[in-house]
Parts: C-alpha cells; structure tokens; sequence
C-alpha cells in the first residue's frame, strides 16, 4: 500500500511570469489571468506580468465598458501593489507598434525592450500564458 | 455591401483579407477587437488611412469608450457609429460579410 505523498512546499519560492497577449472585452483572457495572477499572489511566489502584443492594449487608460454590458476590471491593475506584486513589464515594441506611450498605461511598469523581456522570461521557473 | 472586422488587425489577418476583397465604395466597419484598426500612429494606420479614401469606414464607438481610446486618437476620415448606426447601414447596405 502507497503512502499519502506529502507536499511540503513550505518557503518555496519559484519564478511565475503571467504573459498577457491578447486584447481585452474581446475576449475573456484578460480578466482570467488577472484573476490568477489576484490569486497567486496568497502563495507568496516571485511574480511577475508582462504584456506584450494586444496585451499592451489591456492596461490602457479610460476603459469604460458599460455600453458592452462588461465590467471594467482595469481598475483591479492598480490593485497590484496592494498584494506585493509590482514587477509588471511592457516590451516596448509592441507597444510602439500600436502607438502607445508610458502614459498611456492605467499602473506604472517597467517599459523594456524585447532583448530583456527575452532575458526575464528565461529566468522563470514556470509560465502562464494567454 | 457592408463588411465587418471583429478581430485585432495585429493578431489576425482578417482586416488584410477585407481590404483586399471588399470593392471600392463598399462600407467598412470596425468593431470589437477591430476598432483597434481605427488607431492613428499604429503600423496598421496607412492601410486604414489609404482604405477610407476609397471605401466607407466606419468604427463602433461603444467599442472604442470600452478600450480607452478617445476619439481625437481616431485615423481621420473614419466615422464613428453607434449601435444604431451600425443597425441603419446593415439596413442601408443590405448585405453584410462578416470577417471574422
């Protein structure tokens, strides 16, 4: 007969890297992964979130989403801090592309060229993409 | 005609594929994710700017207020409709393709 395994994870900390790519209200991949990211932040691990492609767009001031019938959830972005996660990163040319500036964003984040934000995603440990 | 793009001219080639087929004269409209194709100062901005010289292009303005983007930042000559605007040119138009 097997024993119960056991998970002692207890002050295990390992790099996690949200990748947010997609548009917002388009579909529903955004507010997914923020809901991850709200609760990743009780496991106490080295978070990070990029975004990069339409996930620049994600982060925009203004949302007002009330004619969709949606919930602007943009606001939940600011919240981040609130819960120790503050290493959030836009690849800058994605973001030029698409002709947005630092202060276009709703949080403050690091703008970094796409040779770092190679250099980070291969520091991780783990993931989550969408 | 009345062509419609939902999708994000940066992720899919959907509005490639509308540019390239609607006919001269026919109406364009942007919405959902498509809006984005409405964008001044984009890599997508010169295609968008050449097809409203020869097409109607219109973009769903509930769409642009749900992602942020003001109306000062809207490639000129494209016209923001509202839902019943988008109602009186599927009416107007009398067919509607879809790209999506």
């Amino acid at each position: 007969m097997s024993e119960e395994p056991v998970f002692d994870t207890q002050g295990v900390v390992r790099k996690f890297m949200f990748v947010n790519r997609k548009a917002p209200y388009g579909t529903i991949y955004a507010l997914e992964i923020l809901e991850s990211v709200l609760i990743s932040a009780a496991f106490e691990q080295d978070i990070s979130v990029a975004f990069l492609d339409d996930g620049v767009f994600q982060i925009k001031k203004g949302h007002d989403p009330k004619d969709l019938g949606m919930k602007n959830f943009s606001p939940t972005y600011r919240a981040l801090g609130g819960y120790d996660i503050e290493k959030l990163y836009v690849e800058k040319e994605s973001m030029e592309a698409r002709g947005l500036g630092p202060d276009d964003f709703v949080v403050k984040v690091q703008v970094v060229p796409a040779a770092e934000l190679s250099k980070l995603m291969a520091e991780q440990d783990v993931l989550i993409t969408g | 005609m009345l062509h419609t793009v939902n999708k994000s001219p940066f992720e899919r080639n959907a509005l490639d594929s509308c540019l390239r087929l609607a006919a001269p004269g026919s109406a364009i409209l942007l919405i959902e994710d498509g809006v984005y194709a409405a964008l001044k100062g984009t890599a997508q901005t010169a295609k968008v700017e050449a097809a409203a010289e020869t097409h109607e292009v219109y973009v769903l303005g509930p769409d642009l207020k749900a992602r942020g983007i003001e109306e000062s930042r809207i490639i000129g000559g494209v016209k923001i409709v509202d839902y019943g605007g988008f109602v009186d040119l599927a009416v107007a138009k009398g067919t509607v393709n879809s790209w999506l």
